[in-house]
């Protein structure tokens, strides 16, 4: 097998997921939040096609396949519920999106 | 190909069909019956969807017991209809039922009375199939995030309140996050068996060290996600922002068959393919079942919305099942299976009386709206007592089964410790179930508006009453189904 | 030799990218950031002869994905979410990643690929038949029927779902 090894993809991986997990806990703004979770989304998916290249099958693919379709829907069910909440109070301020009390 | 598309696999799809189907019909009878007159009716196909995929259950159920085999395999063991898948299938269809008689009414008074919702629940109960029989990877993360986007769309469904959507902007954003942990966890699974079913998973795992640092990561990764969708602590806090937003019929749906679904993706991940690196999970689960009830009876005690209330109890509720995981013989596992059966008719019944709050004009979720309920509806405040009995676990309701089988376990295995603080954090739960219970019995009538009662709600309200009192009393069909169920 | 120049050319993008995500207080600018990122990991796919995740991943990801992102963006008013505290909050969540990931990388820099020895199948699945797509082709359409065709499901919730939430009357 040629190329790099599985090792550094696995770490290019978990660097990418961290990174998301870093946007989504520091973000304020909503959309950004979302961006994070496609970040994580990618980590996952890189970790699969490493994990496929180096079983030499594509099992992992069609489960990177499966996730990039979850994502898609959650991105547009996302996206439209973004929208409705703009809508109805003018702001993506995660911290302003508190009117229940804790 | 013929081996792949075969009768066993239509058969043991029926039910996950049959709800699809019925939701899709509802989609076309929606689009074709503009007149909101007539769409309560599709209450009444919803339950006849239920009934038809409850036959092809129920016929499952038959051909387990009359082949004696413990197991229908279909797709290539994707999908495998056992006992255990059939046992939370019981209590998805018992959630969806309940959840459907009393819909009509509240969304006529939230005034979103839309063919899509009842839709939504048939498609969220296809999901939690898939859940439940699931033993691929792939099949199981397919089927949570279809559940899973159903619930997003429900809990924001009333799109006209703030509320609704910032839950469920929030639940959206954290069940996101969560299926990103859970997901990656499943990306090394496949890297260390070379296969997403869950067998082959199992055997991979059981070949490594039991403290192996990659187990250890898909282990951590995983449990995280999961934890997420039984909103156990530290993961919790979408729970009570999602469940006091969305609309409340869907808070029961929630707190019930979501959670109830969660739980048995859990027990088949931590059962099957984790049950070897058991020792690294064990104190991991502990830590979490304690630190859930901690959280949830705590915080459950100065809130003054019921719906968070019932938000925290059902974060507690997670706690005690959890323990039964950690407990981990015949008895805890069991004990999980009821406790996850019984608190699923005594949650319906205590939201369905907050439901029954709900007025034209009348918000109704705080607890000083129950106020002096005794003097108004005695029924509905007999009724609430009883299922707040049942959640404080108090004999002879069913509540106390549940938790009883749990300690049962405990004590089996020699976790006294564990033992004692689920003991004490009891009496805290019983301080603020009895809260309530003051409020309706001695506190001011302040306004004298009737409940909102419909013939769906009476029938709600009558199964989940007579079930929390009749399984309290006569508990042997519900323990002999449960010990069927997990029979290993 | 050049593979590993790929490697890192793509690793830099992606991993660029992702910083710039997450740091950039326009939401504009964290979109297309975004979207160099995503552009190096399907260069990685490409890298790791996944030619089908590869077109996907700029088809879907790029082409459908970011766009809407971008739409929704345009549409709603963020001036006021540009000027914004970051940088404060559950820090033990991080602290906890931080550590994991330290952990993790340093587990496989010192183990290297023998971390995974106990993985490789004794026969390799679906060797040379056909090219990669075929190849996903067979095994989606055998392994993985059910979940493809719990997908459509999913796709149709997804639909009806977003029409709920973002029209005015349903």
């Amino acid at each position: 097998m040629s190329g790099p090894p599985l090792a550094w993809y696995l770490i290019l991986s978990a660097v990418l997921f961290a990174l998301g997990v870093a946007g989504f806990l520091f973000r304020k703004s909503i959309i950004t939040i979302f961006m994070s979770i496609e970040l994580m989304l990618n980590a996952v998916n890189l970790s699969f096609v490493a994990f496929s290249y180096q079983l030499k099958q594509v099992n992992g693919h069609v489960f990177a396949f499966f996730v990039m379709v979850v994502a898609a829907a959650e991105a547009a069910v996302g996206l439209a519920i973004i929208v409705t909440v703009f809508k109805n109070r003018e702001t993506l301020n995660v911290d302003e999106v508190d009117s229940m009390k804790y | 190909m013929s081996q792949y598309y075969s009768t066993n696999e239509a058969f043991a799809l029926t039910p996950a069909l049959t709800l699809a189907l019925f939701g899709c019909w509802i989609l076309v009878f929606d689009f074709l019956f503009a007149n909101s007159k007539q769409k309560r009716y599709f209450a009444l196909v919803v339950v006849a969807g239920l009934i038809f995929a409850g036959v092809g259950l129920y016929r499952q159920q038959a051909f387990l017991a009359t082949s004696g085999d413990s197991s229908i395999i279909a797709f290539s063991g994707a999908l495998t209809i056992d006992r255990f898948a059939l046992y939370f299938n019981w209590v998805f269809e018992l959630a969806t039922l309940i959840v459907a008689l009393v819909s009509y009414n509240y969304l006529e008074i939230e005034g979103e009375h839309h063919g899509e919702y009842y839709a939504l629940l048939l498609f969220a109960q296809c999901g939690m199939f898939f859940l439940a029989a699931g033993t691929d990877l792939v099949t199981l993360f397919i089927g949570l995030e279809l559940m899973a986007l159903c619930f997003y769309v429900m809990v924001g469904f009333l799109r006209g309140d703030k509320r609704s959507n910032e839950a469920a902007i929030k639940y959206l954003l954290l069940g996101a996050f969560s299926s990103g942990f859970l997901v990656y966890g499943f990306s090394i699974m496949y890297g260390l068996a070379g296969s997403t079913r869950l067998t082959d998973v199992a055997a991979a795992i059981a070949a490594r060290p039991a403290w192996d640092p990659l187990v250890f990561l898909a282990m951590t990764t995983t449990a995280v996600g999961l934890l997420f969708k039984i909103s156990a602590a530290p993961f919790h806090m979408w729970a009570p922002d999602a469940y006091e937003g969305a609309p409340t019929t869907i808070t029961a749906y929630l707190s019930v068959a979501s959670k109830a679904a969660s739980f048995a993706f859990l027990l088949r991940i931590f059962l099957g393919p984790l049950a070897p690196a058991r020792d690294a999970w064990e104190p991991l689960l502990a830590a979490v079942a304690i630190l859930t009830m901690t959280i949830g009876n705590l915080a459950a005690i100065s809130q003054t919305n019921i719906k968070r209330l019932l938000a925290y109890s059902s974060i507690s509720h997670a706690g005690y099942m959890l323990l039964g995981l950690i407990a981990g013989n015949d008895t805890g596992i069991q004990g999980i299976a009821v406790y996850v059966m019984v608190y699923a008719f005594m949650n319906l019944g205590a939201f369905l009386v907050v439901i029954a709050l709900r007025r034209k004009n009348i918000i109704g979720d705080d607890v000083d709206d129950m106020a002096g309920l005794m003097y108004r509806s005695p029924g509905y405040a007999v009724l609430m007592l009883i299922f707040l009995l049942s959640l404080a676990g108090i004999p002879p309701t069913a509540g106390f089964l549940g938790k009883y089988y749990i300690f049962l376990s405990l004590i089996e295995t020699h976790h006294y410790l564990l033992a004692v603080i689920a003991t004490l954090y009891v009496a805290v739960a019983i301080y603020y179930y009895f809260r309530i219970v003051k409020t309706m019995f001695v506190g001011e009538l302040t306004e004298k508006a009737p409940l909102a009662t419909s013939f769906g709600l009476r029938v709600a309200l009558g199964i989940t009453g007579v079930l929390t009192l009749a399984v309290g009393v006569y508990p042997e069909p519900v323990l002999r189904l449960a010990q069927n169920s997990f029979l290993r | 030799m050049m593979d590993a120049l790929f490697f890192y050319l793509f690793a830099t993008l992606v991993l660029g990218g992702a910083i710039l995500t997450v740091t950039r207080r326009n939401a504009v600018h964290s979109a297309i950031s975004l979207i160099v990122s995503l552009i190096g990991v399907a260069g990685l796919y490409l890298l790791q002869q996944a030619e089908f995740l590869f077109a996907v991943q700029i088809v879907l990801y790029v082409g459908g994905i970011m766009v809407l992102f971008l739409f929704v963006i345009m549409l709603v008013n963020l001036d006021q979410a540009a000027k914004q505290r970051r940088f404060n909050r559950q820090w033990w969540i991080a602290l906890l990643c931080v550590t994991a990931v330290g952990v993790e990388i340093a587990y496989f820099v010192r183990k290297g690929a023998s971390a995974f020895s106990m993985a490789r199948p004794p026969v390799a699945a679906v060797a040379n038949a056909g090219g990669n797509t075929e190849q996903i082709a067979d095994v989606l359409f055998r392994q993985y029927l059910l979940p493809f065709e719990i997908a459509s499901v999913l796709l149709l919730v997804a639909v009806v779902g977003s029409v709920v939430m973002a029209k005015k009357r349903i």
